[in-house]
């Protein structure tokens, strides 16, 4: 087949297109007080947002991975209405501004939320401020993309394997375990990949929601956003820090798994 | 390699707009924009409603944390007036020679704990906030109420455990408004506006007295309303709003 000459006004909305993605890293590159880039990354700030956020967002996917593979199997499951609301409602933190994604938590689990109220008068347990907050709103804002990814596993998977598997005398969870979820690794790894590290990126919801305490609740995100306002060079520094992270992971990842989305 | 492209692709962009920029002289705008303190709000919006009504002029107010909103102008972030918090933030956008003229205090405003309606926790001063158990929120000592209120707890000799340290005041009395927090350090004025908490003074020799700075930006687009919005808040009607909702006037 022969290939069609791409008219000259494509190329260059692309290009325009991929300068408003370059100009950005180019600038936080370029402006990066490289000199003092080590000091700042022994900062205890910068140590301690830094743990906090590598804590934060490997138990945000942790959770994701046992609540939203669940959830992308019914999903999958699922025909006509029932499926189109749990889609919506699965994919309305994708599409909600984070921050309003924050008052919502904090509106269902705050100390005069729906469940937090109960779970204050019941246990003394209050989530607002605590490190379980901001795991809370990254997994809230982040699951999705795992759900989304696993549920297109499930809808291409070739179901002759589970089949053949269940005709030669196989239970479902040994179906599940032994089958389906090797199948499904691609899509899983690649939808842990991709919520991974939307949670790392967590700002509003967890601002929001969790409030802003250093080691407690304030993660790189946030100290970046903190920096900006006091310590400008601590603040390219951090970004710089979580740009190489997402650079590494894309560059890593790319070929063997996520070429499949 | 990259940069270089990277590099090279930025000086083509900028080449290309900045001819445009440089020739966009229109006719004269009656549009003002405000960057004030968050703290300033109901004040500032009453004020601007009464401009806007006698000089036909669109107010836009960008209301935020003050050490936000000097981040903002001095990344070139183009308004016409500014009205700081406190006379540091002030200083630095006057000594980056951003502002036109001299800036000039206009309003006073001293700290008052903020509790929920009532004070169910029993909150009387400055020294209870120190009590475990108590969920407090202060503002981050960069915003300018959070360094009144670090300033007032050292002279009342209280260590205060904050769950969180809050990007602007209005979100320290946000989280007591919304219960999630007991009690929070903000300003008089934030709790006579608000309406939806309970304040608890703070003695005099405890407190801080914060003065808001005013001034007319240098990049204006607008010296006519920026001057006319600056009188305003000076005058005596623009003092009479600003007691009204819980400042002390000059």
């Amino acid at each position: 087949m022969r290939r069609t000459k791409t008219p000259a006004a494509i190329g260059i909305l692309a290009a325009l297109g991929l300068l408003l993605f370059l100009l950005p890293l180019a600038g936080l590159i370029i402006r990066a007080p490289w000199n003092q880039a080590l000091g700042e990354l022994a900062d205890p700030t910068t140590t301690t947002a830094l743990g906090l956020s590598i804590f934060c967002s490997l138990t945000a996917t942790g959770i994701a991975l046992v609540l939203g593979i669940p959830l992308a199997v019914i999903l999958a499951r699922t025909r006509g209405t029932l499926r189109n609301i749990l889609r919506a409602l699965t994919t309305l933190p994708m599409v909600l501004p984070p921050v309003v994604g924050g008052v919502a938590l904090l509106l269902a689990f705050g100390r005069r939320g729906l469940v937090g109220s109960l779970l204050n008068q019941a246990f003394g347990i209050q989530i607002p401020f605590t490190t379980a907050a901001a795991v809370m709103a990254e997994t809230f804002v982040a699951m999705p993309f795992l759900v989304i990814a696993v549920e297109a596993g499930m809808r291409s998977l070739d179901h002759r394997y589970e089949e053949a598997a269940r005709s030669l005398g196989a239970g479902y969870w040994r179906v599940f375990t032994r089958v389906t979820l090797p199948l499904l690794r691609p899509a899983i790894f690649s939808g842990a990949v991709l919520c991974w590290a939307r949670a790392l990126g967590e700002f509003g919801a967890t601002i929001t929601f969790a409030g802003n305490f250093p080691g407690r609740t304030q993660t790189v995100p946030i100290a970046v956003y903190l920096a900006l306002e006091t310590k400008p060079e601590a603040a390219i520094t951090l970004s710089l820090i979580l740009l190489v992270v997402s650079v590494a992971i894309l560059v890593g990842m790319r070929d063997r798994w996520l070429g499949a989305l | 390699m990259i940069k270089t492209a990277a590099t090279l692709g930025a000086m083509i962009l900028v080449a290309a707009c900045s001819p445009t920029a440089a020739t966009s002289t229109g006719p004269a705008r009656t549009t003002l924009t405000v960057f004030a303190a968050a703290s300033l709000q109901p004040a500032f919006d009453n004020i601007g409603q009464k401009l806007q009504g006698t000089n036909n002029i669109v107010m836009t107010f960008s209301y935020a944390g003050t050490q936000t909103l000097t981040t903002q102008l001095t990344q070139g972030a183009p308004g016409d007036v500014f009205a700081s918090a406190d006379v540091a933030h002030m200083a630095t956008i006057e000594s980056g020679g951003l502002i036109r003229g001299q800036s000039a205090v206009f309003a006073h405003n001293r700290l008052e704990i903020a509790v929920a309606n009532g004070n169910p926790k029993g909150i009387h001063t400055l020294a209870d906030l120190g009590r475990s158990g108590l969920v407090v929120v202060l503002a981050d000592p960069s915003v300018p109420a959070g360094k009144y209120a670090q300033q007032a707890l050292a002279k009342a000799k209280v260590t205060v455990h904050a769950a969180s340290l809050e990007q602007q005041v209005t979100g320290v009395l946000s989280k007591v408004a919304l219960g999630e927090a007991d009690a929070g350090i903000v300003y008089v004025s934030d709790i006579v506006t608000s309406g939806q908490v309970g304040g608890v003074a703070i003695p005099d020799a405890q407190n801080v007295i914060a003065d808001y700075p005013i001034a007319v930006l240098k990049g204006t687009q607008n010296l006519t309303g920026a001057t006319a919005f600056v009188d305003l808040v000076l005058s005596t009607e623009g003092q009479t709003i600003l007691r009204a909702a819980g400042f002390e006037g000059v």
